[in-house]
């Protein structure tokens, strides 16, 4: 046991950047990334679990009930006794349905929500990948949820979730058009895909950020952002009235936690999203008078625009009936998609006259594009 | 750093203009009633006319005509282009005004006629004045695109909806080809420049197998838009199963840039490549001319007729232009314009004996035509003989252009060929004459068109034998056109 | 091997293995799922290229929505597989000739003899600040921007062309006219009746 006693911390640390040093670049480079990985997706893990708590509590606030206030002080740990009981419930796979498609179907809509966190800046230049194509990278990965959507509803051979796939597809497509424009709005006025680059853009303040000059664009992307996760009132592809529970009816245990994960995990998205295109992301909404460390620019003030847009996603849940098949359909394409094309026309026409914020001056000041 | 002059947009404009139009057309017909619809069709052959009025706004001073280029060399205009963009559309208001009434007697007169109408026509537009793959095979892409649309625009005939899947599957088959032959010729040149392809092609030295591989393919595409056997297999199934009005319109403008195609890709791009592609053309021609008068002998329904007739015509048209030299070229593009405007004769005819509820079709439909409109039938008569290349109507100096392009390089059997398979179609060209004037006619009824229609067939009757009687003027065209 | 060799072979085989399956796979869910597939190896060797915009827009834009739509389509679809493959043994031979024939072809052609590395240097890499979004977007609005404009021209005509085939107009169809339903008023739909207020002991008499 006498070697135990050399084994100070120095000589583990020095140890340790030692065999650090011994590795192959490319394992080091993976090592370090997979770190980052993990340091983004355990709080996002957490943050998905508490949402679901906070969920049930403001609505039950909402509607005059308490919410859960049983499993650990004020409930704080429901969200854990809920997982646990999940993950020790048997998956039943239906008879008939493809088994492996069944299986990946809920990693398939999980999986594009944390991949697009690769590219979320919460500070300058604090981001897993720097990415040019950062905004389309965020599109498309946006896009791929609906595939675990459809191959869900497909492979568990029930009418009921079929009929949910379908509405799914359907409104996906829809609304992806409109808020794929409403980021054609957001480029335009950035003058860049790089997230990075977008938030830089909107230096300067509260009146500064994008909300202002491109309002039409912001309600349709948030809205259509509502949409896409399929959350009350376009939760048509789930409706519990008529079609049971949609697409996931067949599924218990861990697949369908994780389809519940990946709903949430969704929310925070799109909310942190919103926020960094619309609102800022990490900027101070009091522009450059503040340098105290709370007022000034911080990753706080992306975690709290972030959790305004959740609690939308909630109060909307609260507040709204459920929208009828045809009037979602209606507003995506009669509606929303109307009024994207003519906000980036107008949109277009300032930039080139040079109008509002594009002027010389305020672009010269913020570094331009 | 480039500006908007360097675009040099000024040349373009009829191809501008053509595609404001369409757009127009298309908004306007939105807010109309279905009995307003003349006002779409009156807004069509409008901006036509504008249309005609800015092509011939293009003719350059001191009449010395160069290439002028636009868009980066994407586009190109010259006496070439600026005659075949008269001739198309020209056409097209031609078959505009054939087809009003024909679409009112099936409910089918729609705006969306005349939209993929335009667009068509901006296609072809685009296809001759191409100077670069890229807008070559957009233009055919937008020309074919609206002719699918186009074929199935009845869509209560079954006739139509397969006509239009054969022709889509075809067609976008043929896309493929030449697009993957132009792929090749990129691959070895490094460019889609017409001109550029051109220069590189005359430096390299021996046999290219990759150049060749493309060649080929290339041919091919061609072949099937052209319709040359043994790629002829949608033309019949095409003309038959479309609106007639349609098929009045696939049979004649398309043609015309589909010559513009031949001459762009292959004499202006592969032109150091002449001999190869000379001995494929001569294996479509003979081909073409052989199937196209053959089988012609044996169909019964007019429509049919017509189409093989077309395929040999297509024969001949490539006689023309395998000759690869300007003498071949002019007469080719001679027959070719005179071919186009026979064929909408003929057609013209067709859709003036159709009536509400009734295709005149079937060939037993043209009997007695003499007996109930002596004039229709004489109009007839003409573009018949025409076709059949009888003098003194203008077929006979197309045909006899041709054969002496083909004779000037040698090739006498070629010409004698070509001289056999159409005697053999002189037969069925007879075979209406005699039923027109020789029959009783089954159906004594009345022929009721209306003013507009009755005086351009005539016209287009009239000019075939015109220019029959007259054929220098368009020659010295045609000629000056390749000089 | 570099790294860079071992991607693309990774991804160029997942492409062919996907590529088989779309064509031989029984389901054609199944296909359409292994054409997705196909995309994304595609897309991957797209980013190797460094056309990163090529890449994202063909997940984007084909995965994204088109192919979306095609399952939409085919999982509607009730495909008698066994009626389909009845001519296929008869016509197998044929086409495995002719499949046989145009590979040794492709490889006399487009092989490493006339297209390799001796023929066509390999690209130079580009530095981390180029932007092949913007290298795409300068090109495209200036020198090829005829044929960006033309492009659009032929997508228009789908539309049309797609909605002109398509659309018909049915008299007996039920559908909403939100205009109508905005105007309605309360004294449209409610109908206020005065009844005498009723006891329980007058019900029970």
């Amino acid at each position: 046991m006498e070697w135990l006693l050399s084994l100070t911390p120095d000589f583990i640390l020095e140890f340790a950047l030692e065999f650090w040093g011994w590795l192959p670049m490319w394992l080091q480079v993976l090592a370090e990334n997979m770190l980052y990985i993990v340091m983004i997706m355990v709080p996002l893990m957490l943050c998905v679990a508490y949402v679901t708590y906070a969920e049930r509590k403001i609505i039950g606030y909402m509607q005059v009930r308490l919410g859960p206030n049983r499993v650990g002080p004020k409930g704080w740990l429901q969200p854990i006794a809920d997982a646990v009981k999940l993950m020790f419930k048997e998956v039943i796979i239906p008879t008939n349905s493809n088994k492996f498609l069944f299986l990946f179907a809920p990693i398939l809509t999980l999986g594009p929500a944390l991949a697009a966190w690769a590219v979320i800046p919460f500070f300058d230049g604090v981001q897993l990948s720097n990415l040019n194509a950062g905004l389309l990278y965020i599109l498309a990965l946006t896009s791929m949820g609906v595939y675990g959507v459809i191959i869900a509803g497909w492979s568990s051979n029930s009418k009921y979730a079929i009929l949910g796939a379908l509405r799914s597809a359907a409104q996906v497509v829809a609304y992806e058009i409109a808020m794929g424009f409403a980021l054609v709005g957001v480029l335009m006025a950035a003058g860049s895909l790089n997230l990075g680059d977008i938030i830089a853009r909107q230096a300067g303040g509260f009146t500064s950020w994008f909300w202002l000059p491109l309002f039409p664009l912001l309600a349709v992307y948030f809205i259509s952002g509502v949409a896409e996760t399929n959350r009350a009132p376009f939760d048509v592809a789930e409706g519990e009235s008529e079609i049971v529970a949609g697409f996931h009816v067949d599924y218990s245990g861990m697949a369908f936690a994780v389809f519940f994960l990946a709903e949430y995990a969704n929310i925070i998205l799109i909310a942190a999203l919103t926020s960094l295109m619309f609102f800022g992301g990490w900027m101070s909404p009091f522009g450059s008078m503040a340098d105290h460390a709370l007022l000034g620019d911080g990753t706080h003030w992306f975690i709290l625009k972030t959790m305004f847009f959740i609690y939308m996603f909630l109060w909307f849940r609260a507040t709204f009936p459920r929208y009828r098949y045809d009037q979602i359909m209606r507003l995506g394409w009669k509606v929303f998609i109307p009024v994207t094309i003519v906000w980036i026309f107008v949109e277009a026409v300032m930039v080139v006259m040079q109008w509002g914020p594009w002027a010389v001056e305020t672009v010269a000041a913020v570094g331009g594009a | 750093m480039m500006t908007l002059e360097m675009l040099n947009l000024s040349i373009a404009m009829p191809e501008m203009f053509l595609l404001a139009l369409a757009c127009t057309v298309l908004v306007v017909d939105v807010y109309l009633k279905d009995s307003q619809r003349n006002v779409t069709y009156m807004l069509s052959q409008l901006g036509l006319i504008i249309t005609l009025i800015l092509i011939s706004q293009q003719t350059p001073q001191n009449n010395e005509w160069t290439r002028e280029l636009a868009f980066n060399g994407l586009f190109v205009n010259d006496l070439l282009a600026t005659v075949l963009k008269y001739a198309v559309v020209l056409l097209v208001a031609i078959v505009f005004v054939y087809s009003r009434r024909y679409l009112q007697d099936r409910n089918i007169f729609k705006g969306e006629f005349y939209v993929l109408g335009l667009f068509g026509l901006l296609g072809m537009m685009v296809m001759i004045s191409a100077n670069h793959f890229l807008s070559m095979y957009l233009g055919l892409e937008l020309l074919s695109l609206s002719l699918y649309a186009m074929v199935a625009f009845d869509r209560e005939n079954p006739n139509a909806a397969e006509a239009a899947m054969k022709y889509f599957v075809l067609g976008a088959i043929a896309s493929g080809m030449l697009l993957y032959g132009m792929s090749m010729v990129y691959g070895m040149t490094g460019s889609l420049n017409i001109v550029e392809v051109a220069v590189a092609l005359d430096q390299m030295e021996g046999d290219n197998i990759v150049l060749i591989f493309g060649l080929v393919f290339m041919v091919i595409g061609i072949s099937f838009k052209l319709g040359a056997v043994p790629f002829h297999m949608w033309i019949p199934d095409v003309y038959h199963g479309s609106p007639t009005t349609v098929t009045s319109y696939i049979a004649t403008a398309p043609k015309v840039a589909g010559f513009a195609m031949v001459i762009r890709l292959l004499a202006e791009s592969m032109g150091s490549f002449q001999a190869d592609w000379q001995g494929m053309m001569i294996i479509l021609a003979v081909l073409s001319m052989a199937v196209g008068n053959v089988i012609a002998i044996a169909q019964t329904n007019l429509k049919r007729l017509l189409a093989y007739s077309t395929i040999s015509h297509v024969g001949f048209i490539m006689l023309g232009l395998l000759a690869g030299n300007q003498e071949g070229y002019s007469a080719a593009m001679f027959y070719t314009l005179t071919y186009t405007l026979m064929s909408l004769g003929g057609f013209g005819i067709i859709i003036l004996l159709t009536r509400k509820g009734f295709e005149a079709d079937n060939i037993n439909d043209l009997k007695g035509l003499n007996q109930r409109s002596p004039w229709f039938a004489f109009i007839m008569l003409i573009v018949v003989f025409s076709m059949a290349g009888v003098p003194p109507t203008v077929g006979f100096w197309a045909k006899l252009a041709v054969l002496k392009a083909v004779v000037n390089i040698d090739m006498l059997w070629l010409a004698l060929v070509a001289v056999f398979f159409s005697i053999i179609g002189i037969f069925y060209y007879l075979r209406i004459i005699k039923l027109m004037y020789f029959d009783d006619a089954e159906d004594k009824s009345e022929i009721n068109c209306t003013r507009d229609m009755q005086i351009a067939l005539s016209a287009n009757g009239l000019s075939v034998l015109m220019l029959g009687l007259y054929p220098a003027a368009l020659m010295s065209i045609c000629i000056a056109a390749f000089s | 091997m570099t790294f860079f060799e071992v991607v693309f072979y990774a991804f160029s085989t997942l492409m062919v293995v996907a590529a088989l399956g779309v064509v031989s796979a029984r389901n054609p869910v199944h296909s359409v799922l292994f054409l997705v597939l196909t995309f994304f190896a595609g897309s991957a060797i797209w980013l190797l290229l460094e056309a990163e915009f090529l890449a994202i827009t063909l997940v984007l834009v084909y995965v994204g929505a088109v192919m979306v739509l095609f399952l939409f389509v085919v999982m509607m679809l009730d495909i008698n597989i066994t009626r389909m493959r009845e001519g296929l043994m008869r016509y197998a031979p044929f086409g495995i000739a002719i499949a046989i024939l145009l590979i040794v072809q492709m490889i006399m052609v487009v092989g490493p003899e006339n297209f390799g590395l001796q023929a066509f240097a390999a690209p130079e890499l580009h530095g981390a600040d180029y932007s092949n979004t913007k290298e795409l977007g300068r090109v495209l609005y200036t020198d090829y921007v005829y044929a960006f404009e033309l492009a659009s021209v032929i997508l228009l005509v789908a539309i049309v062309a797609a909605i002109t085939l398509t659309m018909r107009r049915r008299p007996n169809t039920r559908h909403q006219i939100p205009g109508e339903q905005m105007k309605v008023m309360k004294q449209d739909r409610l109908r206020i009746v005065n009844m005498k207020s009723e006891t329980i002991d007058s019900e029970d008499k």
